[in-house]
C-alpha cells in the first residue's frame, strides 16, 4: 500500500478522535455550565414539549433567521440542508449492503451538492457586498466559507465531471471502519476533497462551527417559560441563602 | 467631562437602515463611579493596578456561572442576522453598535484567553488581548446597549446581547470601573429602600398630598396605604410613581383600582421601589440583595398577594427572577421558598403585574368605566422592551402584548396600533432603559430612540395619535425627555393606568367598596 494511502487513513483516524473528544467536551462543558436565571426569550412555550417544537423549528427551519433576513435565511438554508442530503447520500460508502431508501435519495444527494455550493456562494458574497457584514466578518470567516465551497465543488466534480473509482474508495472507507486500512484510489480532485474534509473534522471542536451544539443549549430557547410556577435554582446560587 | 453638541435627525416616518460609520459614537461614555458608590456595592473604588489578569479571571468566573455566557461566546457565526436590528445601530450608524460587534469586543478577548484558535492563531480569527483601550470600549458600548433583548429575537442560536453588556459591566465593575448613574441608583435601593433614596416620612408625605388631590378632585377619599400589616395586596411600585410626572398618574390609577374593587392594599416603606438595577449591572447577588427587601417586607406585613406596578425591567426581575432570587412564585419545596409562598394566595399568579390585576376586574365587571372619558385621546401602545422579550402576563405566551392593550381597549374608544416590525417582539426599546437614563448619556438615548419616534410619527401623522401609553417608569421618563427633540410636546406621554384612573368610575361613599368586595370575592 502506499505511504500516501497510509497518511489519509491515520488522517481520518487523527481527526475523528479530534472531532469526537472535542465535540464530547465541548458539550460536557456546556451541560455542566449552570443556568442560574430563567431567561427565554419571550413570547416562549411553557412546557417543555413546547420547547422541543420551538427548537425543532430553530434547527430545521432557521425561524429565527427567517425573521430576521431573508437573504441570509435562504442561503443558509440552501447551504445546510443540501449538506445534510449530501452527508446522508455519502452513507453508502460506509455501509456494505445499501439500503433501498438510502439507494431512493440518490439523485437528490446529488443535485442537493448544487443546492450546497449555490448557497455558500450567496451567504460568501454576502461578506462582500452588505457593509455590515463585511465589517464583521473575519480571515477565518472567508476561510471556512473557501473550505465548505471546496469540499462541495471537489465533491460535485467527482460527481458530475470526472468519476473516481467509487469501488475502490469504498473498500478503502470500509477499510478504515474494520480498522483494517486498505489503498485509496489515487485521484487528486478526492485527495483535494479528502483532506478538506479532514480539516473541517479537525477545526470543527475550536470554531464558529460550535454553533451546531451550542444553539441546543442556548438558554434563550431551551428554557421554558414558567418561571413563576417552578422555582428554578442552580447550586451555586442557593448557597447565598444558606 | 462635557457633554458634547449633537444634530438630532429629521424623523422621515420610515426607519432605514444607514451604512455604517465607524467611531461615530466612540469615547461616548458616561460618568464613573467614585469610589464611594463602588464600595458600597462590594467593587473596588478606582481603576486597580492588575485590571488585565483581575478581568480576564473574572471572565474565567463568569463564564463557569453562566452557559449564556459560555454559549454565546462560542456559537456566533458572523451572519449578519442581529446587523440591523439595534435602535443603536439604527440611530448613530457605529458599527460597533450592531449586536454582534458589541458581542465581538468580549469575543475577541474571550477567544484569546480561552481559546486553542484564539491562542495559536489569533489574527486569523480575530483574537485580540484584552488593552486599556479595549477595556475603555467595554466601557463606552456596553453602556450603549439598553439590554433590550430585540438582537436575541432575531438570531438563529438566541444570542442574547444583553446577556453578554451584563458580563461586560460586571467585569467593569470587578476591576472599578463602575457606571456612576446605574450604581449609584442601586446603592441608594440597597441603603434606603428606593431609587430615589426618599426616607419614609417623605413617602408619607407624599402619599398624604395624593389623598387630598384626589380627594378635591373626585370627592371620594382614594386611600393610599404605606406599612398597613394585614393588608391583602402588597404594591411594588417604581418609586419614580411617587414623583415623577407622568408616573404619578399611573399611581392614583393603581389606587382607584384597588379602591374601586375593594381590595385592601398597602406600600412599604421598606421596599418601595419596584425597579432593581442590580438586572442592568449583571450581578446576581446585587440583585438578590436589592431584591431582599421586598421578601422581608412581605413577611413582615403578612401580605398575600404581591402586584407590581408599571415597570418594564422590575416586571422583569418580578416576573422572572423573584422565584429564583426571594421565594415569590409557587412550587417551592425548599424552606426559604416555602416560608414565603406558604403565606401567599396561589390562586392568583405570584407576583402578579397591575395590568392582570385590572385586566382581571375590567373582564368580570367588578369594577366600572366610562370609556366616553378618554375621546379625547387617540392613543397608541408603546411595547416595553423587558416586558415583551423577557417576561410574560396572564397564561398564555404572548399575554403580554394582548393584556395591556385589552385593557387600553376597555377603558378609551380609541386606539392605533404603531407599524408591524416595531412593536409586540419586535418592539423597539425607547432608547433609555438598561442603565442609560442619566444626562451624561443624552445623545445615545436621543439616537437609540429614533426608530421608535420613526414609527411613532408614522402614527401621529396618519392616525392623528396624540397619546403614547406606556407601561414602564424608564419608557415614561425617557419619553418624556426625548419627544421635545424631535418636536413632540412631553404631555403625549402617559401610562396606561393614567388612561384607567381617567375613565373609571368611583363608588360613593358608603356604598361602592363593599359591594364590589362581595362581587369580587368569588
Amino acid at each position: 500500500m502506499s505511504t500516501l494511502s497510509i497518511f489519509y487513513a491515520v488522517l481520518f483516524y487523527v481527526a475523528t478522535l479530534l472531532l469526537v473528544v472535542g465535540l464530547a467536551r465541548k458539550i460536557l462543558q456546556y451541560m455542566r455550565s449552570p443556568a442560574p436565571l430563567k431567561i427565554p426569550t419571550t413570547p416562549a412555550p411553557t412546557t417543555s414539549t413546547g420547547v422541543a417544537y420551538r427548537m425543532a423549528r430553530e434547527v430545521v427551519l432557521f425561524e429565527s433567521l427567517f425573521k430576521s433576513s431573508k437573504w441570509t435565511w435562504i442561503f443558509g438554508w440552501m447551504f445546510h440542508f443540501g449538506m445534510l442530503l449530501v452527508l446522508v447520500r455519502h452513507l453508502r460508502y460506509f455501509v456494505s449492503d445499501v439500503p433501498g431508501w438510502l439507494l431512493a435519495i440518490q439523485p437528490f444527494g446529488k443535485y442537493a451538492a448544487i443546492m450546497m455550493v449555490a448557497g455558500l456562494g450567496g451567504l460568501w458574497a454576502r461578506r462582500f457586498l452588505v457593509d455590515r457584514v463585511r465589517y464583521i466578518s473575519t480571515p477565518s470567516d472567508h476561510l471556512m466559507l473557501a473550505l465548505l465551497l471546496g469540499i462541495g465543488v471537489s465533491g460535485a466534480m467527482m460527481t458530475f465531471v470526472s468519476h473516481t473509482d467509487i469501488i475502490t474508495l469504498k473498500i478503502f472507507v470500509l477499510g478504515l471502519l474494520r480498522l483494517s486500512p486498505q489503498p485509496l484510489p489515487e485521484s487528486l480532485v478526492l485527495m483535494a476533497h479528502l483532506a478538506m474534509v479532514a480539516t473541517l473534522m479537525i477545526i470543527f471542536p475550536i470554531s464558529k462551527l460550535l454553533h451546531a451544539p451550542g444553539v441546543f443549549f442556548s438558554p434563550t430557547r431551551n428554557q421554558a417559560d414558567n418561571p413563576r410556577e417552578r422555582r428554578h435554582l442552580a447550586d451555586w446560587a442557593a448557597k447565598l441563602e444558606k | 467631562m462635557a457633554v458634547r453638541e449633537f444634530e438630532v435627525a429629521k424623523l422621515t416616518g420610515e426607519i432605514k437602515v444607514p451604512a455604517l460609520q465607524e467611531g461615530t459614537m466612540a469615547g461616548i461614555k458616561g460618568f464613573i463611579a467614585n469610589e464611594k458608590i463602588q464600595e458600597a456595592l462590594g467593587y473596588p473604588g478606582e481603576l486597580v493596578e492588575d485590571w488585565h489578569d483581575k478581568a480576564i479571571s473574572k471572565m474565567g468566573e463568569l463564564l463557569g456561572k453562566y452557559r449564556s455566557l459560555q454559549v454565546f461566546m462560542d456559537a456566533c457565526v458572523h451572519c449578519g442576522a442581529c446587523t440591523d436590528k439595534c435602535h443603536y445601530y439604527l440611530g448613530t450608524s457605529d458599527p460597533k453598535n450592531m449586536p454582534v460587534a458589541r458581542q465581538e469586543l468580549m469575543r475577541q478577548v474571550y477567544r484569546r484567553h480561552f481559546t486553542f484558535a484564539g491562542k495559536y492563531f489569533p489574527k486569523l480569527v480575530g483574537a485580540k488581548d484584552l488593552t486599556k483601550e479595549i477595556l475603555d470600549d467595554w466601557y463606552s458600548y456596553y453602556y450603549q446597549c439598553s439590554e433590550c433583548r430585540r438582537c436575541s429575537v432575531y438570531c438563529p442560536y438566541g444570542i442574547d446581547t444583553a446577556e453578554i453588556t451584563m458580563a461586560g459591566r460586571e467585569i467593569l465593575d470587578s476591576v472599578g470601573m463602575g457606571q456612576k448613574y446605574s450604581n449609584e441608583i442601586l446603592g441608594k435601593l440597597q441603603r434606603i429602600g428606593n431609587n430615589l433614596g426618599l426616607p419614609g416620612p417623605a413617602i408619607i408625605n407624599t402619599l398624604e398630598g395624593l389623598e387630598e388631590d384626589v380627594l378635591d378632585d373626585t370627592g371620594i377619599p382614594v386611600k393610599f396605604p404605606l406599612d398597613v400589616k394585614g393588608a391583602e395586596v402588597l404594591l411594588i411600585t417604581p418609586s419614580a410613581d411617587f414623583f415623577s410626572e407622568p408616573h404619578v398618574e399611573s399611581l392614583i390609577g393603581y389606587a382607584k383600582v384597588f379602591h374601586a374593587a375593594g381590595i385592601s392594599w398597602t406600600m412599604s416603606s421598606h421596599a418601595a421601589e419596584a425597579g432593581n438595577f442590580g438586572l442592568f449591572i449583571g450581578s446576581y447577588e446585587n440583585t438578590r440583595k436589592a431584591a431582599m427587601r421586598i421578601r422581608d417586607a412581605a413577611l413582615e406585613l403578612g401580605v398575600k398577594r404581591i402586584v407590581v406596578g408599571e415597570c418594564g425591567h422590575a416586571w422583569r426581575v418580578a416576573y422572572s427572577f423573584w422565584n429564583t432570587m426571594i421565594g415569590v412564585g409557587d412550587g417551592a419545596d425548599d424552606e426559604f421558598g416555602k416560608k414565603l409562598q406558604d403565606q401567599l394566595d396561589h390562586s392568583y399568579p405570584q407576583p402578579a403585574h397591575i395590568c392582570e390585576v385590572t385586566h382581571d376586574l375590567l373582564t368580570r365587571g367588578v369594577i366600572k368605566v366610562d370609556k366616553s372619558k378618554n375621546d379625547d385621546r387617540v392613543i397608541t401602545f408603546h411595547d416595553s422592551c423587558n416586558v415583551s422579550r423577557a417576561s410574560r402576563m396572564g397564561d398564555t405566551p404572548g399575554g403580554q402584548f394582548t393584556i395591556p392593550r385589552e385593557v387600553i381597549k376597555m377603558v378609551a374608544n380609541n386606539y392605533q396600533e404603531m407599524a408591524p416590525g416595531t412593536t409586540h417582539e419586535a418592539t423597539f426599546c425607547c432608547g433609555g432603559g438598561g442603565g442609560l437614563l442619566t444626562d451624561d448619556l443624552m445623545e445615545v438615548r436621543v439616537k437609540g430612540a429614533q426608530p421608535r419616534m420613526e414609527a411613532y410619527k408614522e402614527v401621529v401623522d396618519n392616525n392623528k395619535v396624540n397619546f403614547l401609553a406606556l407601561i414602564c417608569a424608564i419608557c415614561k421618563a425617557q419619553f418624556t425627555k426625548v419627544l421635545p427633540y424631535y418636536g413632540y410636546d412631553m404631555s403625549m406621554v402617559g401610562g396606561v393606568h393614567q388612561l384607567v384612573s381617567t375613565a373609571i368610575e368611583l363608588p360613593g361613599l358608603g356604598e361602592g367598596p363593599a359591594e364590589a368586595e362581595a362581587a369580587g370575592d368569588e
